[in-house]
């Protein structure tokens, strides 16, 4: 029963959120909004289930919205003082949302210990007791390691290229180098000098 | 099967990935300074790669497969990796491009390369050609600061990414439908009958690689990317990464698809009489001697398909006999566009420029024109006995149209070829050559210009036999 309702309140959200995505006109809102889809979208995930996955929506795309948001910030003219202003206006909301958002978790938490939704065609079933997230990392770490390595290499190829493409060695910055430093001796720096009395100094 | 003894099977890509991230390491305290020293020890490196094949096997539980066909395949991907960092070397210094993390690229590429020739499971496949497709992306865009490399580079990125896209959706179909990704158990599906999902699965998986082999109708990439990209990156992007994505569809279709051959066997001939009618009318009215060659490598990918077609033994081992043709006579074309360069050491693209080469530079123009006839396939030259196989596959398997209007289109690639020809011998001398760039280029140039050439025909016996035994592995 409480997965049925937590199905369907979380469906309900990951819908409404995002239409409001789309249509908020403010993109900060829109990245807010953006936020609230993948958390309940984890929601779901958990319903069925999936623990893992659900915590890649959080980590990596909500992680991602983060970074997304910077550039929203960076490229687009907001002015932030004026989102600010108005908070007795919005707090009523906010508060609203935060209390829904926590309403969701406990449904949530009460789904998930009442054990998940029993689907009726489930293309690869659980393995037994183990937890999903144990039974990929046992099957990353022994059966798919060759290809967890080489996904590494692909990592490192795509580091390698961003440098090669975007790395430019700068004229006008200068460097320390250090063994330069290390190598200098005195004689190199220092110039004793019978300086007459009245004259000025030569470089 | 221990991991020791898994590790021991993919040693050759061991050595490249270690020797890779070492060289990286040199690259990044050197500078670019040690540029030649990282060429000469990433050609070592894959020399030593080569000595570390020859292990058969299933390695990580059916993950990779070291089996004749990738022996076969192998040498010869090092062989084209190896020569194009051989002649990088003067062509970026000539440019004052000299940068170390081009030899580091190739070896993390062939790595790739490796990973997909000796794939048995779609997962394998799919990383190693991601592992390669990004180091090309790199590569094409390698002279950033030369406006038509930086688009190469975009372009095929773009349109690689989306190829990429369509292959691994045609995987997830194939996986959903067939619950395994492993080539075997795949095949074990598909012969109990093809269904939608699967044949869209198929569909998929041929359009995504058809990209990666630059078939039609998959090819648009391929002029403006040969032409952008530097010729170095270019004679690699024609040898190495296309007798890899060659080897890959071949292993695909007759090991994961070999139970439902009448559901590919159509597709397979389209692309591939669309590849040699679009390829041979496409470089007719070329003026840059790279598009031209892109334009050719289309038409030849068309006749490689010829043999793949036929979906037999006899057919893959032509097709494998006529990749080895293939890449010694593209290195050698190659290593010949490498010499044009106008008096102030500049180089030149233009076909104009070749005129009269026959009395400017008697050897250069007589190794063009050996490498031409040859692609065209004219009898005395190596290039001929490479489409008689695969047309010989065709016809033993009943696929006599298929053969014949292949034959009428190669007439047409013929027309181009000569007119190359022509240019050299009988125009006016254009504007004098830069002399032949080092002693390597020259080296690369004499050496396949001899390969194709009719003595050619002594190493027929040994290559048809290497070649069937390495098809013989397939089924």
């Amino acid at each position: 029963m409480i997965q049925a309702f937590a199905f369907y309140l979380f469906a309900a959200v990951v819908i409404l959120s995002g239409a409001l995505t789309v249509l908020s006109r403010n993109p900060v809102h829109s990245v807010l909004w953006l936020i609230l889809a993948f958390f309940n979208a984890a929601g779901l995930m958990v319903l069925v289930g999936a623990e893992f996955i659900a915590m890649l929506l959080v980590i990596v795309y909500v992680g991602a919205v983060a970074v997304l948001f910077l550039f929203v910030v960076m490229m687009l003219d907001i002015d932030f003082a004026e989102l600010r202003s108005g908070f007795v206006r919005y707090g009523f909301f906010g508060l609203l949302i935060a209390l829904v958002l926590a309403g969701e978790l406990i449904v949530a938490g009460g789904a998930w210990s009442a054990g998940s939704l029993e689907l009726s065609q489930r293309a690869a079933p659980a393995s037994g007791d183990l937890q999903n997230i144990e039974a990929m990392g046992a099957l990353i770490y022994s059966k798919y390691l060759y290809i967890f390595e080489a996904a590494g290499l692909v990592l490192l190829v795509a580091m390698i290229g961003a440098i090669v493409l975007t790395h430019r060695e700068r004229k006008d910055v200068r460097p320390q180098n250090i063994s330069d430093q290390v190598k200098r001796r005195p004689e190199d720096a220092v110039r004793n000098v019978d300086q007459p009395v009245g004259q000025g100094v030569e470089l | 099967m221990s991991i020791a003894s898994s590790l021991l099977l993919t040693l050759p890509e061991v050595i490249l990935s270690a020797s890779a991230i070492a060289l990286m390491l040199v690259a990044a305290f050197a500078g670019d300074s040690a540029t030649r020293f990282v060429n000469g020890a990433a050609v070592a490196a894959l020399v030593a790669a080569f000595f570390a094949l020859g292990g058969e096997g299933v390695a990580f539980d059916g993950l990779y497969s070291a089996d004749a066909f990738a022996n076969f395949t192998k040498p010869l991907i090092y062989l084209a990796a190896g020569v194009s960092i051989l002649l990088s070397t003067r062509f970026f210094a000539s440019e004052d491009k000299l940068r170390a993390e081009y030899a580091v690229l190739i070896l993390l590429a062939t790595v790739g390369m490796g990973m997909m020739v000796s794939a048995t499971n779609l997962l394998t496949l799919y990383v190693g050609l991601e592992l390669q497709s990004l180091a090309g992306y790199v590569l094409a865009s390698f002279m950033r600061k030369d406006q038509r490399s930086a688009e190469a580079g975009l372009k095929y990125f773009v349109l690689g990414a989306l190829a990429s896209g369509i292959l691994l959706y045609g995987i997830s179909l194939l996986y959903g439908f067939s619950g395994t990704t492993d080539y075997h158990g795949v095949a074990m599906a598909l012969a109990d009958g093809v269904n939608m999902g699967e044949l869209f699965g198929i569909v998929f998986v041929l359009s995504g690689l058809s990209f990666k082999i630059a078939a039609v109708p998959f090819h648009m990439w391929t002029p403006d990317v040969y032409e952008g990209a530097p010729t170095p990156v270019t004679a690699y992007f024609g040898s190495a990464p296309k007798v890899a994505a060659v080897a890959l569809l071949v292993r695909v279709t007759i090991e994961a698809m070999g139970s439902a051959v009448s559901s590919w066997q159509q597709i397979l001939i389209f692309t591939s009489l669309a590849s040699i009618v679009l390829g041979a009318v496409g470089a007719i009215g070329q003026s840059n001697i790279k598009r031209l060659l892109a334009y050719s490598s289309i038409n030849n990918v068309g006749f490689v398909l010829v043999g793949l077609a036929a979906g037999t033994e006899a057919g893959v081992s032509a097709t494998m006999t006529y990749m080895v043709i293939y890449v010694l006579m593209t290195l050698g074309t190659f290593a010949c566009v490498l010499q044009m360069r106008s008096a102030d050491g500049h180089h030149v693209e233009d076909i104009a420029s070749l005129a009269g080469l026959s009395r400017r530079q008697p050897a250069l123009a007589a190794a063009i024109a050996i490498f031409m006839f040859s692609l065209a396939g004219i009898p005395p030259l190596l290039g001929f006995w490479a489409k008689f196989v695969v047309f010989d596959a065709a016809v033993a398997a009943g696929l006599m149209p298929l053969a014949v209007i292949g034959i009428a289109a190669s007439t047409i690639g013929a027309f181009y070829y000569l007119k190359i020809v022509k240019i050299m011998y009988f125009d006016e001398p254009a504007e004098a050559y830069h002399p032949v760039g080092s002693y390597v280029e020259s080296g690369v140039i004499a050496l396949t210009a001899l390969a194709v050439s009719p003595l050619g025909y002594l190493a027929i016996p040994m290559l048809g036999a290497a070649s069937a035994v390495a098809a013989k592995a397939l089924f």
